[in-house]
């Protein structure tokens, strides 16, 4: 089991309140990941969740029990951090075995899990060496390694790929989310990186300045989210946000079009000069100054040959169009 | 960018460090020549001693008088013990400042290190009555306690910059893991701070080993180190320089030896953290 509530959840580091009471719901069996820009509280709010951050107010339940004033230890919480934080000087093996020598388990039996996790992990050869002999990747991995053994009721992961370069951060991600299909187990997820947000979780916790601006489904925060900030977060390139007369012919105060509903062609509402391009081979993603709004982000098929300084006009998906008001809203 | 410099300027530089470094060694150096003469001969010019025969005759009576090896284990036990002692109580005492810092914990370490600008003669008749009234005149219990809280600030100051050092993140991890406080610093803190804890260790040997104020006023015989062991060789009057000599080789050597040997551990320890 790994059901987690938080009920008016507050943390304030002195004067500044950095989560400003919050509640939210984790069941068990989720992949929630919580994402947000830097500083908006979102790894405040694990390490609360962790008990390595005390609340100010509120209560943190753990399978419906009080967990707020339980020392990390006690939380049945196992965690993976940015950093790795692997003891450098115990080598992989002593590494994983150590939270269950922590739990006084049978050694026999704790080196019988070991075994297993590092099978499942691929470390089964690089047991005997230190964590300063392994790779970024192989690091993460033991630290994974390390959190499994322990057979926690939820996983907390700190932005475990932010320091992996960007093939091996796709195929730790892919890894992960493995891990969480055949594990089940609740995985708390923080990473500022959308993608990873979109591509991992059963469910997305957006958060902006420690308050909760959406919770969904990616696709729910793709399709229909909350406010501007959901929409301008949610998806990349980012959404484009026109204000002004333009917006107030669809009665909004903002409306939002993607990049990919744009269409580019003959008899398009929308004028403007091509700026940069960028190909990406399957894609080519075109800078627009448009004539009365300003730049705007258009995604064309890889094979289209516009050039910068060319005039285009573009026509944005009716349907997709979203409409904000003066608070920032969806209507 | 390499700087180049001329071969007459590195001679030069080579040979006035050179120079100084003999000019610092040369009181060791001369200490070492008188104990291997005669007392006559020890009163000569170094330059001249070295003419002279050498002999080992002023060991031999310094043995013969004192017998060096009950000095010798008091000296041992008491920089070993309070150095032990001391970072036991500091190995904690770092970890809550390093880890868990309060709003006055900058405040409390320049406190702590304060009580070090202060001469020890400042304080020498409370403590000595106290001494006295607690009986630990002249005992290596006693010694070893205000030896310990001599160099404490020294000690806890030390291991706190090591400790700075060290990612937090790995300590966290540690709790996640299930550790107790107590096993947070024994399995995982102090095995990672080894080096920073082996160079407070021995240097906190070598001054302890030093120390010459507070063995020489509180103790006579019985716990007498080997400060006092040389002290006993300083007479008013009478021919005395080589077997004082003798005494103070014989008591400086052990720690010149340790200090020799473990000096790569002690320049790595004390220049630990100053290149990240």
């Amino acid at each position: 089991m790994g059901k987690i509530t938080l009920h008016s959840v507050r943390k304030s580091f002195g004067e500044v309140d950095v989560i400003p009471s919050l509640d939210l719901e984790i069941e068990d069996g989720e992949f929630v990941v919580f994402v947000g820009p830097s500083g908006c509280g979102k790894s405040t709010l694990l390490r609360l969740i962790a008990g390595l951050e005390d609340t100010t107010s509120g209560v943190i339940k753990i399978d419906g029990l009080d967990a707020t004033d339980l020392p990390p230890a006690k939380r049945g919480l196992a965690m993976v951090f940015q950093s790795y934080a692997l003891y450098p000087h115990m080598s992989v093996r002593k590494n994983i075995t150590f939270p269950l020598k922590m739990a006084g388990m049978d050694p026999a039996l704790a080196d019988a899990r070991v075994t297993a996790a590092a099978k499942v992990l691929n470390l089964t050869s690089y047991l005997d060496r230190k964590p300063g002999q392994l790779s970024g990747g192989q690091r993460q991995r033991v630290a994974i390694g390390r959190a499994i053994v322990r057979e926690p009721k939820a996983f907390l992961f700190d932005e475990p790929l932010s320091n992996l370069d960007a093939s091996l951060r796709v195929s730790m991600r892919q890894e992960i989310t493995e891990l969480h299909q055949s594990l089940k187990t609740t995985m708390i997820y923080v990473t500022h990186d959308q993608v990873e947000a979109m591509t991992m979780a059963d469910k997305i916790v957006v958060l902006n300045a420690g308050r909760i601006e959406q919770v969904g489904s990616p696709m729910e925060l793709y399709r229909a989210p909350a406010n501007v900030f959901v929409a301008g977060f949610i998806g990349s390139p980012k959404m484009n946000f026109v204000t002004g007369p333009e917006a107030a012919k669809f009665d909004a105060a903002t409306v939002g079009i993607r990049p990919e509903h744009i269409d580019v062609g003959p008899g398009g509402v929308w004028h403007g000069k091509v700026g940069l391009t960028e190909h990406l081979g399957s894609d080519t993603f075109l800078k627009v100054a448009v004539d009365g709004i300003g730049a705007m982000t258009v995604r064309a098929s890889g094979e289209i040959g516009l050039k910068p300084g060319e005039m285009i006009s573009l026509a944005p998906q009716a349907n997709k169009m979203m409409r904000f008001d003066g608070a920032g809203k969806a209507i | 960018m390499a700087r180049a410099a001329s071969p007459a300027r590195k001679a030069t530089v080579t040979a006035l460090a050179w120079v100084i470094g003999f000019l610092i060694f040369f009181p060791i150096l001369w200490t070492v020549l008188m104990s291997f003469h005669s007392e006559g001969d020890a009163i000569k010019s170094p330059f001249a001693m070295l003419a002279s025969p050498w002999s080992f005759e002023s060991y031999g009576e310094v043995q013969q008088r004192s017998g060096y090896s009950r000095y010798f284990m008091n000296s041992v036990i008491i920089s070993f013990g309070s150095t032990l002692l001391a970072l036991a109580i500091a190995i904690p005492a770092a970890w809550a400042m390093a880890f868990v810092p309060g709003k006055r914990t900058k405040d409390l370490l320049m406190w702590m290190l304060s009580t070090k600008m202060m001469p020890s003669v400042g304080v020498l008749i409370p403590m000595y009555l106290m001494f006295r009234d607690f009986h630990l005149l002249d005992t290596r219990t006693g010694l070893v306690g205000i030896l310990t809280m001599a160099n404490l600030p020294i000690v806890v100051w030390m291991l706190y910059t090591y400790f700075k050092e060290i990612p937090s993140e790995i300590l966290e991890a540690a709790r996640m893991d299930g550790a107790t406080l107590r096993s947070e610093i024994i399995h995982v803190l102090t095995p990672m701070a080894i080096p920073g804890i082996a160079s407070t260790l021995l240097l906190n040997v070598i001054l302890a080993w030093n120390e010459a104020f507070w063995t020489l006023q509180l103790t006579t015989s019985d716990a007498a180190p080997l400060t006092q062991f040389i002290a006993s060789y300083s007479s008013p009057e009478g021919l005395f320089y080589a077997k004082l000599s003798a005494a103070s080789t014989m008591a400086i050597a052990p720690i010149l030896i340790l200090g020799w040997f473990s000096q790569k551990q002690l320049v790595r320890g004390l220049t630990f953290g100053a290149v990240k």
